[in-house]
């Protein structure tokens, strides 16, 4: 079973349900997609091993093939490619590695080599049975996706996977949350938190993924999430307070299940019931 | 010449929001643009009127035409997407838009279609003008519409004779936040004192320092830990980084937001007034000091 953990927005408490469900778990695989800023590892501290390099396929160019005929430049879309009468220039941190340019070239002028734009590590050793995989793209490389992509090649289907997606609602996301049996979406319950959520719930319901609700920080803020949720038959599975020991705990980097084990039962249950719900039981 | 200061976080959730919003009510003639366009907010607080709407069209989109289709399969394997499906089918969240599909389909049964992606707003709040957008679910080129929303805001900010916009940034380091920070003239992080907003922390300052852009550090929530923050403190001093200033745990950000105003115009306590001199700080970086490249 796949469970992805998602929200509309940053700072909700994603890994948080992430890491603490996984550790709940008997044999867990956690897959952190949050590959601009994989943070599970930083609740688990597991060594890490670096598994591959990712790249994308972008031109070069070979300057004696070349004519400057700019039909290359003419088939990029992402304004890659600049032809000049000296030759042709690549902006690297345009290019999506589509390979339009190359099919384009009347001269057999492009080749294609591998630009790395990240990573993808593992952890070398674990402890709890969870088996982490995490995606990392390099400072000032803009695509997330392919790094997505390459990391959920690792998905080991004898295991429940756990799906740690990016912030947002945007293509990164969809990348993480393709695939998914059931989304958890993780939210406040503010006004904030509730806007953001009916971003990530249409996301979900377009995507025709089964979801449903953590709300965290319980206690602060207001009664509109939870009003929504029962208004439209939105499954509320966990709450969880707002607490300082949780929030000191969260600060020091340890999961709270760890420090508070009933809340292991807890997940344990909100898991139970994901297997009913999604009859995988 | 209009200054600009973004407003970022590495980590979501850390306050930034709140903080741009307190900045907006403080700033005498400024213009305020919500990049955070994937889960844009700020107009919970400002609640603008809007002036005028314009559609933002991201890449064209791949569409087959079944009529001409002779399943050939050519596209699919030229597709490094994965976005041909195997009745040929284009899906279009795996889709980016590049054609190579249309380049190599013998029967031209592949057209590219124009495809609306977004709206970006013109709009006017008791604060002054505000630029913000939405992005369509499960669109990409946030970046994109990002440098639509500060082209507009640019255009609007010398309509109005603006002296400052301020940016409200995307979370992370990718595309959006590039988009958000490149030529602003300072970039305000906040961040939190916990590992994760850290780790996050030392990245978006890396982010930064890559475009050579003048950063400051605000902490929130500086009392939940106290041994962090000192680190925080001691990581940006090491860095060349200023932390421009330190806001304890407090219920005034909920409950200011709860109520759709700012933190200023709720509530005249500890951590308005800390908010307050960080303002000025803020302003003093932007208007009196001389630019001073940080990293070299
Ligand atoms: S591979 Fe695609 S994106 Fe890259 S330069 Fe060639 S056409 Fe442009
Ligand atoms: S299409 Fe080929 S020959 Fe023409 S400018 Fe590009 S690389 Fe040179």
């Amino acid at each position: 079973m796949r469970i992805a953990i998602a929200s509309g927005k940053g700072g909700t408490g994603k890994t948080t349900v992430s890491v603490n469900l996984a550790l709940s778990l008997e044999n867990a695989q956690l897959l952190d997609c949050d590959v601009e800023e994989p943070n599970c590892n930083l609740f688990l501290d597991h060594p890490l091993q670096k598994v591959k390099d990712v790249g994308i396929r972008v031109p070069a160019i070979s300057k004696d093939k070349c004519t400057s005929c700019g039909k290359c430049a003419e088939a990029c879309r992402f304004n890659a490619l600049a032809v000049l009468l000296t030759g042709v220039i690549l902006f690297p941190k345009l290019c999506h590695g589509c390979g339009a340019c190359s099919i384009a070239c009347p001269e057999g002028a492009i080749s294609e080599v591998t630009q790395v734009i990240g990573s993808i590590e593992k952890s070398a050793s674990h402890t709890h049975g969870i088996e982490l995989y995490q995606g990392v793209l390099n400072i000032g490389e803009p695509m997330a996706s392919p790094i997505i992509h390459a990391l959920k090649g690792h998905i080991d289907n004898s295991r429940t996977v756990i799906i740690d997606s990016p912030p947002g609602t945007s293509c990164p996301v969809i990348s993480s949350i393709t695939g998914a049996d059931y989304c958890i979406l993780v939210t406040e319950p503010t006004p904030f938190g509730l806007h953001d959520l009916m971003l990530a719930v249409d996301l979900v319901k377009d995507m025709q993924i089964p979801y449903g609700i953590i709300i965290n920080r319980h206690g602060t803020g207001d009664e509109g999430v939870e009003d929504h949720c029962s208004e439209n038959n939105i499954p509320v599975l966990m709450k969880i307070p707002y607490d300082m020991r949780i929030a000191e705990l969260y600060s020091e980097g340890i999961p709270f299940v760890l420090r508070m084990p009933r809340w292991k039962d807890r997940f344990l249950d909100t898991f139970r019931e994901l297997q009913v719900l999604t009859d995988r039981c | 010449m209009v200054k600009q200061i973004t407003v970022i976080s590495g980590k979501g959730g850390t306050g930034k929001t709140t903080l741009t919003a307190a900045f907006a009510s403080l700033a005498n003639n400024a213009l305020i643009a919500d990049c955070d366009v994937d889960a844009a907010n700020l107009h919970l607080i400002l609640d603008p009127v809007m002036t005028s709407k314009l559609d933002f069209y991201g890449m064209k989109m791949a569409a087959i035409d079944q009529n001409k289709c002779s399943a050939c399969g050519l596209c699919r394997s030229g597709c490094r997407f994965g976005a041909i499906t195997e009745r040929f089918v284009i899906d279009t969240h795996a889709c980016e838009g590049c054609g190579v599909c249309a380049l190599v389909c013998p029967k031209g049964a592949i057209v590219m279609n124009e495809h609306k992606a977004g709206e970006v707003y013109r709009s006017m709040t008791r604060f002054g003008p505000f630029v913000h957008a939405r992005l369509g679910i499960g669109e990409e080129t946030g970046g994109k519409l990002v440098s639509m929303v500060r082209k507009n805001a640019a255009e609007m900010a010398t309509m109005h004779g603006n002296d400052l916009i301020i940016i409200d940034g995307p979370p992370g380091i990718g595309c959006s936040v590039i988009a958000s920070i490149s030529g602003a003239d300072l970039v305000f992080i906040v961040t939190e004192p916990s590992v994760s907003a850290i780790h996050d922390l030392e990245r978006v300052i890396e982010v930064a320092a890559h475009f050579r852009i003048k950063t400051v550090v605000c902490i929130n929530r500086c009392d939940i830990n106290k041994e962090k923050t000192a680190y925080i403190e001691d990581y940006c001093r090491k860095n060349g980084v200023k932390v421009i200033g330190k806001l304890p745990l407090s219920e005034t950000p909920t409950k200011a937001m709860l109520e759709g105003r700012t933190v200023i115009e709720h509530k005249d306590d500890i951590f308005t007034g800390t908010v307050q001199d960080i303002w000025y700080r803020v302003h003093s970086e932007l208007f009196h000091n001389s630019f001073r490249p940080l990293f070299q």
